[in-house]
């Protein structure tokens, strides 16, 4: 009894045997509630939430609009009025730096009205010539970091100006430069009232886990019934989406903060706005800056998905190339949304960096030199390019624009390789395909299929009364008895069945790839870099060639989840085996084990907790791509998700089929997080 | 000066719009119209917006999902949508209707058909197509792993008619299973990749579409479509879709009363079958970009458009 109390092992074992019995027990036909819930009043749930919202945005609080235009009056709602304006100041924002780069109307009509606009052509911003933008980007790469971040500023925009991608690009652009700041500001903003109120941060947690944790597609409906349609709703939901990382690492910074910092600004008289932002903010810099990191990924990830909603850029062009199967196009778009994250994470970090320099004192033409030099190219450039298109009236004008049709492209040679990928592969891959369908995935999804509602419960609750007691056992319960009192239940295990999968090869892949390379300093570098350009590329880009390998089945969602949550597991086993202390590891060359040992017996047991949360990731990564998978084809929670777009109910349903996604995810994660938390108490390393 | 301003342009739209009597100006607040993720739709949306450019009206384009866009008309976000699919979208459409705050404003003359459809080469791998018996007779070369032995026919995503392919292949008694593709960039893959080894499959596709042209291919012949033949309408499900479906135009509620003469002419637009042909062709196979394409079919097209002014 006391074997069987010490060793957590042999109490997984026996759980295992108890749910097997189980699922052996509760016969499909007779089972009743045990096999699956019947029909209850919380079935209504998506039609409460449907018809709530409806409430809210169409029928409460009506106030009466005048419409100036049409003279007359119109009913309408406090929440819609009060949602149309935050709308209409989110897309001004977005229009005035998208004119500003591509010239246009829509910011001076903010100021006047489309009749003055009709009436007076020349009431216009005009649009810079690409080769002024390129100037900036590289002055200001050079103004922040020096030599080598100019170069990769100025090169990525002719890489995009060459290309052909100017005007998506630069939309896209704009967009970023709105929400990147937004999402920071109330990250920050949000943050530091949970760090000094912790009854707000214990609301916030939760909140948090699920928006990150929901798919998107789930609340694109709401965000339009709320927000409209367009750049700004395609900013809120990326807000949605990508402000939470921040928070959590502004409490993760600010709670840092060792107390003698603290107390030394208290003894210099500082008040409590002075203790925030000159004393703490700056001592938490270095996680508010993994945060800002997090931030422009994720607000990039965000770019095709936005584009449902309405938001311009080269997330939608990439949409419309996969739609007509120009992969080499896509993958082109795809590298350009990869090079406006690497530089703009590049420049902040290089901004934050960057110290004023308070002794120098320069004259004027040397302090503004970046600026000036700017002016300059900007006149230029301009004059270069009013003259050519002067001279020139009816010819295509590089100075000024390179349109699509005039750029670069190396679209033939990657659709010559998937030719040569889909004629010449074919029969081996269908082997393969053969196999892998009938003999494992099929068998898999059948034994998930016929897991029953009590006996999965009962193994989730001993799963997590084992990890960590009765608290943990609870809150799983809870969650995956909320997904068991829906009607989709099958669904839900067939998503779990597909995300055990992904998750078990790509577990495997990644901690094996992340082994090797942390082996030597350099692969750990080029492999850290690899996993951050891959983690920005837009995933939708590996749906197409999949499909044209593997036709239109479960193996290739499976595949191209894999290729994608892989990027955590590797990040991980990586970081976590390059942080064992080294006088850990001398002592253990000290006490003369060899190399395999040292891996074995140290770094690994050191590293396993990171590297746990890394299969946290990975977990989630996965949940996140195979509902991205439904626009393959599957038959899981997502093909409802994407379905709940064009249903009566859809907002509900989205939401609630959402919720069921996010709640396995968070599930998961708060196992794995109570372990490596007590994990990592076991082993010292906190 | 506001005064002067909204006379000149009134005298402009007038004189632009070829002396149609006018009750009121239209607005110039721009129209806007929703670009879908396929081309004839996106080039139709710039066709359409030059109409509405040359009689002085502005016009913004947004993206937009081809399903959630119907709320977005009913809320005034979108001001229009010009391809409405009745099998695709009517559910969507028809949700939006009885909502309210959208109106219908009739369809084009383009008549569309969706039906189970097979490129051209398949035909000679199996002899005796396009009829249903003879698809059947050959079903095992339209076998996949996941299908059991089956064959396969890969339905557009789940959506679009639920459960009526699963209830005509039980009413039919045919050797298939339905794999539903989850959106149409995956059934075109599958067609591209088949093609290339030569392969047998028969998908969901619908006409027009891009597939009319090239080497094309047919749509396979079920039992003629009779009215309340399908399951749900009471049937025995023994039949193909309807021959001619609908392909609508719809509009915000508030458009006839602030852009009069524009709604007047969304009224009348009307797109034949090789008008959408056409304007897909010109992406889709001369490689030209969306708006380029709209802009050459409106110079080449001008007799067509004119005549709805």
């Amino acid at each position: 009894m006391h074997y069987f109390r010490e060793h957590k092992w042999i109490q997984f074992a026996a759980l295992l045997a108890v749910f097997y019995a189980l699922v052996m027990a509760i016969d499909p036909a007779t089972g009743g509630n045990l096999w699956r819930l019947q029909e209850t009043p919380f079935w209504l749930l998506p039609d409460l939430i449907n018809d709530g919202l409806r409430f809210v945005i169409d029928d409460f609080w009506v106030v009466d609009v005048y419409d100036a235009e049409l003279d007359l009056t119109e009913e309408s709602t406090l929440m819609k009025e009060f949602t149309r304006t935050l709308s209409g100041a989110v897309l001004f924002s977005i229009n005035l730096i998208r004119e500003l780069l591509l010239g246009g109307v829509k910011t001076v009509v903010a100021f006047t009205s489309w009749d003055f606009i009709s009436a007076n052509e020349w009431a216009r911003i005009p649009a810079l010539p690409w080769p002024a933008v390129a100037a900036g980007a590289f002055l200001t790469g050079h103004y922040l970091g020096g030599r080598n971040l100019a170069l990769l500023a100025g090169a990525s925009t002719i890489y995009i100006a060459l290309f052909g991608q100017w005007t998506p690009a630069m939309q896209t652009l704009s967009f970023v430069l709105v929400t990147v700041p937004l999402s920071l500001f109330l990250g920050l903003a949000l943050g530091t009232i949970a760090y000094k109120n912790k009854t707000f941060e214990a609301i916030l947690a939760p909140l948090l886990n699920v928006a990150q944790s929901m798919p998107h597609f789930s609340y694109l409906i709401p965000v339009v019934v709320f927000f409209g349609i367009g750049d700004h709703a395609g900013a809120i939901s990326t807000v949605i989406f990508a402000t939470p990382p921040m928070i959590r690492l502004t409490i993760l910074g600010l709670k840092k903060v060792s107390p003698e910092v603290l107390e030394a600004g208290m003894m210099s008289g500082c008040n409590a706005r002075q203790l925030m932002f000159k004393v703490l903010i700056p001592s938490a810099r270095h996680d508010i800056l993994i945060g800002v990191n997090q931030v422009i990924m994720q607000c990039l990830a965000m770019a095709v998905i936005a584009s449902f909603i309405g938001a311009r850029g080269l997330g939608y062009e990439l949409l419309v190339a996969l739609n007509s199967l120009q992969i080499g196009r896509a993958l082109e778009l795809g590298v350009s949304i990869v090079l406006i994250a690497v530089v703009l994470d590049r420049l902040s970090l290089a901004w934050a960096h960057k110290q004023t320099d308070y002794l120098a004192d320069r004259p004027f033409h040397v302090r503004h030199r970046h600026s000036l030099c700017f002016l300059g190219i900007l006149i230029g450039t301009s004059v270069a390019a009013y003259l050519a298109s002067m001279v020139f009236p009816d010819k295509a004008n590089y100075l000024y624009f390179i349109h699509e049709s005039q750029g670069l492209s190396t679209e033939s040679f990657w659709d010559r390789i998937v030719d040569w990928l889909v004629t010449h592969t074919y029969d081996s891959v269908q082997s393969f395909n053969f196999f892998m369908t009938t003999s494992v995935l099929m068998p898999m999804k059948a034994a998930f299929l016929a897991m029953p509602v009590a006996a999965t419960l009962f193994l989730v609750a001993g799963t997590g009364y084992i990890v960590g007691g009765l608290r943990s056992a609870l809150i799983v319960t809870a969650f995956i008895a909320f997904i068991a009192l829906t009607p989709w239940w099958d669904r839900a295990l067939i998503t779990a069945y597909m995300t055990s999968f992904a998750v078990i090869i790509a577990v495997t892949i990644g901690c094996s790839v992340g082994i090797l390379c942390s082996r030597s300093p350099r692969a750990t570098k080029v492999i850290l870099l690899v996993c951050d350009t891959l983690q920005t590329f837009p995933s939708f880009v590996y749906l197409i060639p999949v499909i044209m390998l593997f036709g239109v089945s479960d193996l290739s969602v499976l595949i191209a989840v894999i290729v994608y949550a892989t990027i955590p597991a590797t990040r991980y086993t990586v970081e976590g085996l390059s942080n064992v202390p080294q006088t850990l590891q001398e002592a253990g060359s000290m006490s003369g084990v060899n190399l395999l040992q040292r891996l074995l017996k140290i770094e690994l047991p050191l590293a396993f907790p990171h590297i746990m949360l890394g299969i946290n990731q990975t977990v989630i990564f996965s949940l996140f791509m195979i509902i991205i998978g439904a626009f393959i084809g599957t038959d899981d929670l997502g093909q409802l998700i994407m379905q709940s777009l064009s249903q009566a109910n859809g907002m509900g349903q989205g939401i609630v089929l959402g919720l069921c996604v996010a709640f396995i995810g968070l599930a998961v994660d708060h196992l794995i997080h109570t372990w490596a938390e007590k994990r990592k108490e076991a082993l010292g390393i906190n | 000066m506001k005064f002067l301003n909204t006379l000149s342009t009134a005298v402009v739209v007038s004189s632009l719009s070829l002396g149609a009597t006018l009750a009121q100006a239209d607005s110039k607040e721009p129209i806007v119209i929703p670009t879908h993720n396929w081309t004839s739709q996106i080039t139709m949306a710039y066709v359409i917006g030059g109409i509405f450019e040359s009689i002085g009206n502005n016009v913004s384009y947004v993206p937009a999902d081809s399903q959630a866009v119907y709320e977005s008309i009913r809320n005034g976000d979108v001001t229009i949508s010009h391809e409405v699919w009745q099998s695709t979208f009517g559910k969507s459409f028809n949700n939006a209707l009885d909502a309210g705050g959208i109106i219908d404003v009739g369809a084009h003359a383009a008549v569309t058909q969706e039906e189970w459809w097979y490129p051209a080469y398949v035909g000679d791998l199996c002899p005796g197509l396009p009829s249903w018996e003879a698809l059947n007779e050959c079903a095992d070369l339209f076998a996949t792993a996941g299908s059991g032995g089956q064959g396969r026919y890969l339905d557009g995503p789940m959506d679009w008619h639920g459960q009526e392919t699963l209830e005509r292949i039980e009413a039919l008694d045919m050797n298939f299973t339905a794999k539903f593709a989850g959106s149409s960039g995956a059934l075109w893959a599958e067609l591209e990749s088949a093609a290339k080894d030569n392969r047998a499959v028969v998908v969901f596709n619908w006409s027009p579409n891009f597939t009319d042209a090239g080497d094309g291919g047919s749509f396979v012949e079920f039992p003629a479509y009779t009215d309340g033949c399908k399951k749900v309408d009471g049937g025995d499900g023994k039949c193909g879709s309807p021959p001619a479906g609908w392909l609508k135009k719809a509009a915000h509620y508030q458009m006839p009363k602030k852009w009069p003469s524009a709604y007047k002419i969304f009224n009348q637009i009307s797109f034949t079958k090789s008008d959408i042909g056409n304007m897909a062709a010109l992406v889709d196979i001369d490689g030209m970009s969306h708006e380029a394409a709209a802009t050459k079919w409106l110079a080449d097209n001008e007799a067509t458009w004119k005549k709805w002014l």
